[in-house]
C-alpha cells in the first residue's frame, strides 16, 4: 500500500495540475456521474417496459397519454427539462415545507428525475418499436397454441422484443452517459463539473477537458463491451451457424 | 346420439372481409382418425376456413364444437366475438396448428420451441416435457438439431420441427395450413412422410394442401372449395379420380 502511494506521489511530483486534490475531484465526479446515469437508466428501464406495452394498447385513453409523454420528452432538449425541474421545483406550493425538500434542494435529485423521465421516454419508444416489429406469424403461433394475452406477452413478445431492442438500447445508454454532462450546469459536481472546476482553477483547458474526455471514452468502451457481450449471448438466434 | 363425441365439428361458417364474402356457409365433421384435405384455387377460402376452426379468424356466423362442447359467441359493436376467451384458450390447446411459414419462435432453440406450450399452457413438468420433446425430435428425424435456432435450420427441418411442436401438445385434432407450400421441392417429401405417418397412427387431421398425391393417398375425405362454398366433397377416389364439376376437372387437369 505504501509502495503504491509512494509511486503515485512520484508520478504527480512536479505536476501542478493533476494533484491528489484535483484527482480527488475527478474521482468524486466519476462517482456522481456513474450514480446519476446508472440510477436513471435502471429506473427508466423499469418504467419503460410497462409503458411500452401500454403504448400499444388499443384503448386510446391509455395509448395517447403515453404517446404525449414520450413526444414531449423526446421533443424538447434535455437541458430545458433539467432547468424546468431544477429551477421550477422551488415554486411548487408548499414544497419547501414538505418532507421531500431536503432531497429536492440537492441538485442531484432534480437531475436524476429529469434524466430518468427523459431516458424512460426514449426507451419506451425503442421497446414499443421492437414490440410492434414482432413477427406476425410468431404471434399467431402463440395464439394458436392456447397462450393467453399475458402469457404471450411474457413468453414470446417481450423476450423477442428485448433482443431486437438491444443494439438501439445500447446507443441510448451511451447517449445518456454523454447527456449527463449537462448536469454540471445545475451545480452538480459530476465528471464535467470537476473538469470545469479544474479548468477554472488552473486555466488549463486541454489538461482539464482532455483528461475528462478520456474518462468518458473509457466508460463508453466499457458500455460497448458490455452490450457486445449481451448481444453475443442473447442474439445467438440471429447468427447463422459458422 | 353417437356414443363418442366428434372431435371437431363446424357448422355453417360464414366470414366476410369488408364487402367480400369469403366463406358462404361451410360445414365439416372430423371424426376420430379422419384426415380431411381441403383443396381449391387460391382465394377459394380454404385457409380462412381452417383459421376459423381455431378462431385465428372470427367467423361472422356459424357454430364450432369440440367434443360436443360448443364455443359461445357474443355480439359486440365490433362484430362477433367469443364470449369466453378462457374457453377459446382451452380449445386452442387441443387443436395444434402447423403453418405454411412454420412460425417457430425465433428467439428459442428448437427444443425450447417444443416444450414452451406444454409447460406454460398445459402445465406439464419441465422434465417430462423435455423427455417428450426428445422423443418427438427423434420421430421427425431432428435429434441432432435440438439446440439449433430456427434461423439455422432449413425450411424442411423447420417444418418438421413445427410438427414436433404441434405433437407435443398431444392434440385432439391437428390443423395443417399448406405445410409444404413454402418449401423447396426436394424438402417436401420429408414433411409429407411425417404427415403420412401421423395419419397412419390414427391422428385426426385437417389439411389445406396443394399436394394432390397426399390428398389422394392419405385422406379419408377431400373437400374442394370454390369461392367460399363446397363444390365437391367425398372420398378421394371419387372426388379426385372422377370429378363431376367442370371447375374441379379444370383444377385437377395438368397445368402444362
Amino acid at each position: 500500500m505504501l509502495d503504491i502511494s509512494a509511486w503515485f506521489n512520484d508520478l504527480l511530483a512536479g505536476n501542478l495540475i493533476f494533484t491528489a486534490q484535483t484527482l480527488g475531484y475527478y474521482w468524486e465526479g466519476l462517482v456522481t456521474t456513474t450514480q446519476l446515469v446508472f440510477l436513471s437508466l435502471v429506473i427508466g428501464l423499469v418504467m419503460a417496459v410497462p409503458l411500452a406495452v401500454l403504448r400499444g394498447s388499443k384503448h386510446p385513453w391509455i395509448r395517447l397519454p403515453i404517446y404525449f409523454y414520450t413526444y414531449v420528452f423526446r421533443g424538447t432538449p434535455l437541458l430545458i427539462q433539467l432547468y424546468i425541474i431544477y429551477y421550477g421545483v422551488v415554486f411548487v406550493d408548499g414544497i419547501q415545507d414538505s418532507f421531500l425538500w431536503p432531497v429536492l434542494r440537492e441538485a442531484f435529485y432534480p437531475a436524476l428525475i429529469a434524466f430518468t423521465l427523459n431516458t424512460a421516454a426514449y426507451t419506451t419508444e425503442i421497446f414499443h418499436g421492437a414490440i410492434k416489429a414482432t413477427a406476425r406469424g410468431e404471434i399467431e403461433a402463440a395464439r394458436a397454441y392456447g397462450m393467453s394475452q399475458n402469457l404471450m406477452m411474457r413468453r414470446i413478445i417481450l423476450p423477442s422484443a428485448f433482443r431486437r431492442a438491444l443494439p438501439a438500447y445500447g446507443n441510448e445508454v451511451i447517449f445518456m452517459l454523454h447527456a449527463s454532462a449537462i448536469a454540471s450546469v445545475v451545480t452538480l459536481m459530476d465528471l464535467t463539473g470537476a473538469a470545469r472546476f479544474v479548468y477554472a482553477r488552473y486555466y488549463a483547458p486541454f489538461e482539464a477537458f482532455l483528461f475528462v474526455a478520456a474518462i468518458y471514452l473509457c466508460l463508453t468502451f466499457a458500455i460497448l463491451y458490455f452490450f457486445r457481450f449481451l448481444e453475443k449471448k442473447l442474439l445467438a438466434h440471429l447468427r447463422p451457424l459458422s | 346420439m353417437a356414443a363418442t363425441p366428434i372431435p371437431l365439428e363446424v357448422r355453417n361458417i360464414k366470414k366476410r372481409f369488408g364487402e367480400t364474402e369469403v366463406l358462404k356457409g361451410l360445414s365439416l365433421k372430423a371424426h376420430k382418425g379422419d384426415v380431411i384435405t381441403l383443396i381449391g384455387a387460391s382465394g377459394s377460402g380454404k385457409s380462412t376456413f381452417l383459421r376459423c376452426m381455431n378462431l385465428l379468424e372470427q367467423p361472422d356466423e356459424g357454430d364450432l364444437l369440440l367434443h360436443g362442447e360448443e364455443i359461445r359467441f357474443k355480439q359486440t359493436r365490433y362484430g362477433r366475438e367469443p364470449a369466453d376467451w378462457k374457453q377459446v384458450v382451452r380449445m386452442r390447446a387441443k387443436l395444434s396448428m402447423v403453418f405454411q411459414s412454420f412460425n417457430l419462435w425465433a428467439h428459442m432453440t428448437l427444443l425450447e420451441n417444443i416444450i414452451e406450450a406444454p409447460i406454460h399452457v398445459l402445465g406439464q413438468p419441465k422434465k417430462a416435457a423435455i423427455e417428450q420433446a426428445h422423443a418427438l425430435l427423434e420421430r421427425v428425424g431432428l435429434t441432432a438439431r435440438a439446440d439449433a435456432y430456427p434461423a439455422q435450420m432449413s425450411g424442411g427441418q423447420q417444418q418438421r420441427g413445427a410438427i414436433a411442436r404441434a405433437l407435443a401438445m398431444n392434440p385432439e385434432v391437428m390443423l395443417f395450413d399448406e405445410p409444404t407450400s413454402a418449401l423447396d421441392p426436394e424438402l417436401v417429401g420429408d414433411v409429407l412422410k411425417v404427415m403420412r405417418d401421423l395419419a397412419d397412427e390414427g391422428r385426426t387431421m385437417v389439411v389445406v394442401t396443394h399436394e394432390m398425391g397426399f390428398a389422394r393417398d392419405v385422406s379419408s375425405q377431400v373437400i374442394y372449395l370454390h369461392q367460399g362454398l363446397v363444390e365437391e366433397a367425398g372420398h378421394p377416389k371419387e372426388v379426385l379420380d372422377n370429378p363431376q364439376s367442370p371447375r374441379l376437372k379444370q383444377f385437377l387437369a395438368p397445368k402444362y
